[in-house]
């Protein structure tokens, strides 16, 4: 299955993505025109793509990584379970991630 | 080698079960048993991270401030920051080693990804104890 790239792949955009992790923080720590340079970002068209993308990421990953960790305990070799945990990252994923966006925009919209 | 010394013979392990298990890079599986500890931290992690993460949407830095500042949140993001940077640097390292072959490349390849994951890993860490201390 060509979902194991895909974990790497999303690691790889995990990895350079801490740098909007890192600017927010420091952005925090520096002060109010830091953090609003920040906000104008992240509202953005270009922005909210890129949050978005690396709210997927960041749960596929993690799904995926779950994948592994279950094989690495021995578990899960069989062809359906192989597929099951495959699609289960997959879907689970990308719908976690919606879920995800719908909740914020909930909450971030009362503000 | 030179023929064994009995007075600094310490070990009575033969060479071969002393390399044994360790491969090429003779650190041996640390990496490996890392990799997996600080993933199963993020995926404990994830959910208050989430939640904090949340809760500052579309807050201004003072709100962002005193929530990241407040202990139990400063930790929280101290312990993901420590296990991604660690996750990341690690995992980077295995994708270098599969994918570069040449070794001045690799090697330099390897520098850089220490130095990004730690700069970023102290980088976050700075800007947390600051917001935690009211500076």
């Amino acid at each position: 299955m060509a979902l194991s790239i895909v974990h790497r792949a999303t690691g790889v955009a995990l990895y350079f993505g801490t740098l909007l992790l890192v600017w927010w923080l420091v952005a925090a720590a520096s002060g109010p025109a830091a953090y609003a340079h920040v906000q104008a970002f992240t509202g953005s068209i270009i922005g909210r793509l890129i949050a978005f993308g690396y709210t997927w990421a960041l749960i596929h990953h993690m799904l995926s990584g779950v994948r592994h960790l279950v094989w690495d305990l021995g578990y899960g070799f069989k062809a359906s379970e192989r597929e099951w945990l495959t699609w289960a990252a997959l879907i689970g994923g990308i719908g976690l991630t919606i879920l995800l966006w719908i909740v914020a925009y909930v909450i971030g919209g009362g503000r | 080698m030179s023929a064994p010394n009995p007075t600094s013979q310490k070990s009575m392990r033969t060479p071969l079960g002393k390399v044994r298990a360790l491969g090429a890079s003779h650190s041996g599986t640390s990496d490996f048993w890392r990799q997996r500890l600080t993933a199963v931290a993020m995926i404990l992690l994830m959910i208050p991270v989430i939640v904090i993460v949340m809760s500052l949407l579309g807050r201004n830095q003072a709100f962002a401030t005193q929530t990241l500042g407040s202990p139990l949140v400063a930790i929280i993001m101290l312990l993901f920051i420590v296990a991604s940077v660690w996750h990341m640097k690690i995992g980077m390292q295995v994708v270098i080693e599969d994918y570069v072959h040449d070794e001045k490349i690799k090697l330099v390849s390897i520098i850089a990804n220490n130095f990004f994951s730690i700069a970023v890993g102290l980088a976050s860490i700075y800007a947390i104890l600051k917001l935690s201390s009211g500076v």
